[in-house]
Parts: C-alpha cells; sequence; structure tokens
C-alpha cells in the first residue's frame, strides 16, 4: 500500500515540479531488527518517482559499511539529503507529518544549493570555528 | 527543524540531523527529551522549543562556543 495518498502524491509532484538541480535521497536500512526501515525505503521510493531531479539510493546498514562510514550515519532508518554535496542534512526516523514537510524544504533548499536564510543569520554562522553537531528531537504529529 | 538543516547547508561546520523520538527512545532518555522540539548542541546544550531564526542562530552559536 502506498504511504502517500492519491492527493498527498500530486500536491507533492507539484512541489517537487520546480527542482532546479539534481538532489540524491540516500536511505540506509537494514532488513531485519527495524522497525521502520522497510517504511522508509518505501517512502523515499515514492518520493523519487515523482522527480526526474531526485535520485534514491539505498544503503544496507550493516553490509555498506564504506557508504556508512562516509556518511557517518549512526542508526537506522536515515535519510541523508544531499545536492552539490554532503552537507550535513540527516533525517533519522521516519519524516512523517509535519517532518515530512521539512523533508520537502529540505529537499528544495538542496536543489536550489541555497537557503532562504537571513543575511545576519548567515553572518552569524560565519562565526563557527569548530564542529557543531545539531540533534534536533521531533515526534510524529 | 527546517531551521537546523539550514544551518548545516549554510555552514560546513553544522551537521543537523532529525530524531525521531519515539523510534530512539534511549536517545529521547538520555537527552531527558520531555518535549518537542528538543534540540542537542554538541551532546552538551539543550534549546527546548521552536525558537524563530534570529534567536536560534544565536543560542546554536553560543551552546557551540561553550562546548
Amino acid at each position: 500500500m502506498a504511504l502517500l495518498k492519491d492527493k498527498d502524491r500530486e500536491r507533492v509532484r507539484g512541489e517537487l515540479a520546480s527542482l532546479a538541480n539534481p538532489v540524491k535521497l540516500i536511505a540506509f536500512t537494514q532488513e531485519l531488527a527495524c522497525e521502520y526501515c522497510r517504511e522508509l525505503e518505501q517512502l523515499a521510493g515514492e518520493l523519487g518517482g515523482l522527480s526526474d531531479q531526485l535520485k534514491v539510493e539505498v544503503y544496507n546498514f550493516q553490509i555498506d559499511k564504506e557508504v556508512v562510514a562516509r556518511y557517518r550515519v549512526d542508526k537506522i532508518p536515515a535519510i541523508v539529503v544531499e545536492g552539490d554535496r554532503d552537507r550535513g542534512v540527516r533525517f533519522y526516523g521516519i519524516p512523517m507529518g509535519y517532518e515530512f514537510t521539512t523533508l520537502l524544504g529540505a529537499i528544495k533548499d538542496a536543489a536550489a544549493r541555497a537557503t532562504g536564510l537571513a543575511a545576519e543569520t548567515k553572518a552569524a554562522l560565519r562565526l563557527l570555528a569548530s564542529p557543531v553537531h545539531l540533534q534536533v528531537f521531533v515526534t510524529p504529529t | 527543524m527546517r531551521l537546523a538543516h539550514q544551518f548545516a547547508m549554510e555552514s560546513d561546520f553544522v551537521t543537523a540531523d532529525m530524531v525521531e523520538a519515539t523510534e530512539f527512545p534511549h536517545l529521547a532518555v538520555r537527552y531527558q527529551v520531555r518535549g518537542v522540539p528538543r534540540t542537542i548542541v554538541n551532546e552538551e546544550g539543550a534549546l527546548d522549543g521552536a525558537l524563530p531564526e534570529a534567536m536560534f542562530v544565536q543560542q546554536v552559536v553560543a551552546a557551540a562556543s561553550r562546548s
């Protein structure tokens, strides 16, 4: 059964219609002992079918260790959203409900190769001189 | 959540993870997540609630400088 309902699918197709550049959704899953991995893989696949600019790659967390290490993915299910290169955008767990909108937003920003952040925000981020790891905890809504 | 990912896209120093708390309950316990969104900065600092952009970046930069 499709995760995206017909009506939602057409809305999402419309939202993804204007992607200016290719974006990769890189999913990390495994077959056993991962309650939501199958759903995540399905969601990534359904999204990939909605835009020619969206490419989906699926890796096995247990087997594809080189890719897992390259993307520094430490738990599953996971999705990396990659535009021109890996810029550190990760989703752990299934982004449904409100977080599905967040995923679409990340895809659009990655395709645009730009964010809509204010100039002041970008200036503040340029002050950073060492790695910052943000983990934002959310719940399905 | 969107802002954290946008910070990551803008800065090579930032990585941003959405973590679905109910799927990773051990992490929700470790980081004392009682309400969402809760943002953990470098394993230490915590910011609660969805903050406006200017305040969020200010607090992220401040928390990063302390860690």
